[in-house]
């Protein structure tokens, strides 16, 4: 491999940090420039919705390698606080504003950007969380004791419902829909979602939305569609994310809804890749197009489109089972697949009687999802039969074995 | 090659499971137990995936 050669990754998250060490894994010798819209060095988001907002003695920024073992042990030219505003699959150029960084070789890991709600924007008190300097901003108001408003009941607005309750704070979450996470984890599990936010005493508000988000100087209360309001000192919007595509509008690039990617996560014009939350990929395992938002497929797509990138010739396809979890009043949540399936059943568990619950996910006659609530045990047991396309009796056979043979009630 | 595991940092999320099941496992409790610390050859791919997989990066190959 000609060592003249220049990587450059877009887009300095956990999805372009693994590209970088990726390709150096993988033998590449030529020069890479890691271009980050944020100032930061690329840092770790999952926290920032869970350990982060807990209460004590506020956390550093989990940040994953120092400046210094970027520069010298990956040998990587830092361009951080620089969004890049397009991409010349010609010239083959990342333009940052004026400045132009020629590449060989580049991948798109540009993440999304949370969505806000329309009308209010720049409202104090009123917050997305994407950023540390979002999480810091709702950390500070949570540690003041600030009543909260969270608007959609996904998982990143479930866990700071759980921050403010960990703190006792009056937490009321406004859901559009009349059961929370329907697309993430289907009806049922939704529901079961939902149980644990009332159990724990946030007011769940479903089939409602927001009408107005009010106040003068800082937001005081959240009118709603049904005529109520809800005073309040923060607001979070947890309304989803939009992959960050704006800046390759007129790169050639097909997007849609995420840059579109072959099942090697390559993009289209040569020599440029895709990784993490902007990619929407032909995913092999499941025969269909996906872009994710997990932490574990970033990860893995960072390092496979680096490595695709450098050496394209034996370029390798992403298949995966997708993975998430998410913190919720102490429990842990774990999914694995998709949710889109012809039956749902319940396999084994009681939040009631054992705070624990497992349910299975069929599509024809294959095993395609898992739903665990305090399941650590036997949800990637799961995940492995997914894998290798285990049967859906397969699948029952097994969580047959595993439930307890006597569960006595508590 | 052998397996160290920071108790400090595991949560137990199970993707090292999910990658080579042979050599993690998480039990009842929660908890990752490693069932055995030396990696053989046919295992190695499957264990540095495992490695690079932990999102709380829990896990370090000594040679």
């Amino acid at each position: 491999m000609p060592s003249s050669r220049h990587l450059v990754v877009v887009g300095a998250s956990l999805a372009g940090l693994r590209a970088v060490e990726g390709a150096r894994k993988t033998g590449f010798t030529g020069a890479i420039t890691l271009v980050g819209a944020e100032p930061h060095l690329p840092y770790d988001r999952p926290p920032l919705s869970k350990g982060y907002l807990e209460p004590g003695m506020p956390p550093d920024t989990p940040v994953f390698r120092t400046e210094q073992t970027l520069r010298d042990e990956l040998g990587v030219a830092l361009v951080l606080g620089a969004e890049a505003t397009a991409l010349d699959t010609i010239r083959r150029v990342v333009e940052i504003g004026d400045r132009g960084i020629e590449y060989d070789a580049a991948v798109i890991a540009t993440g999304a950007v949370a969505r806000t709600l329309r009308g209010n924007a720049g409202l104090p008190g009123v917050h997305t969380l994407r950023t540390i300097e979002d999480a810091i901003a709702i950390r500070a108001a949570l540690d003041s004791g600030a009543r909260t408003v969270v608007i959609g009941a996904g998982f990143i607005g479930s866990e700071i419902a759980s921050g403010a309750r960990k703190r006792g704070l009056p937490v009321t979450v406004i859901e559009a829909q009349p059961t929370p996470l329907v697309r993430a984890v289907g009806e049922e599990m939704g529901a079961m979602c939902a149980s644990l936010h009332q159990r724990n005493g946030t007011d769940l508000r479903c089939g409602v939305s927001v009408a107005r988000v009010e106040g003068e100087h800082h937001v005081e209360r959240v009118a709603l569609s049904d005529g109520t309001s809800v005073d309040a000192d923060l607001v979070v919007a947890g309304v989803g994310a939009v992959p960050a595509t704006d800046w390759l509008h007129d790169s050639g690039l097909r997007l849609s809804d995420g840059v579109v990617c072959d099942e090697t996560l390559f993009a289209g014009a040569p020599g440029v890749y895709a990784a993490g939350d902007v990619a929407r990929w032909h995913n092999p395992l499941f025969e269909r197009p996906m872009r994710l938002e997990h932490w574990t497929s970033a990860a893995e797509q960072g390092a496979l489109a680096a490595r695709n990138a450098v050496e394209p010739a034996t370029a390798k396809p992403y298949a995966t089972v997708p993975y998430f979890w998410s913190d919720l009043y102490g429990n842990r949540i774990q999914f694995v697949g998709i949710a889109d399936a012809d039956e749902v059943r319940m396999v084994d568990g009681d939040l009631d009687r054992d705070a624990r619950c497992v349910a299975l996910y069929r599509a024809g006659g294959r095993l395609v999802g898992a739903f665990a609530i305090n399941g650590q045990s036997v949800i990637m047991k799961y995940r492995s039969m997914i894998t290798t396309g285990a049967t859906w009796s397969d699948a029952l056979d097994f969580a047959g074995r595993r439930r307890p043979a006597v569960s006595p009630p508590r | 090659m052998k397996i160290v595991l920071d108790h400090t940092r595991c949560t137990g999320l199970g993707v090292c499971e999910s990658l080579a099941p042979d050599v993690f496992e998480v039990n009842d409790a929660g908890e990752l137990i490693v069932k055995q610390d030396k990696v053989s050859d046919g295992q190695k791919d499957d264990v540095e995936a495992a490695v690079a997989g932990c999102p709380t990066e829990a896990l370090r190959l000594e040679s």
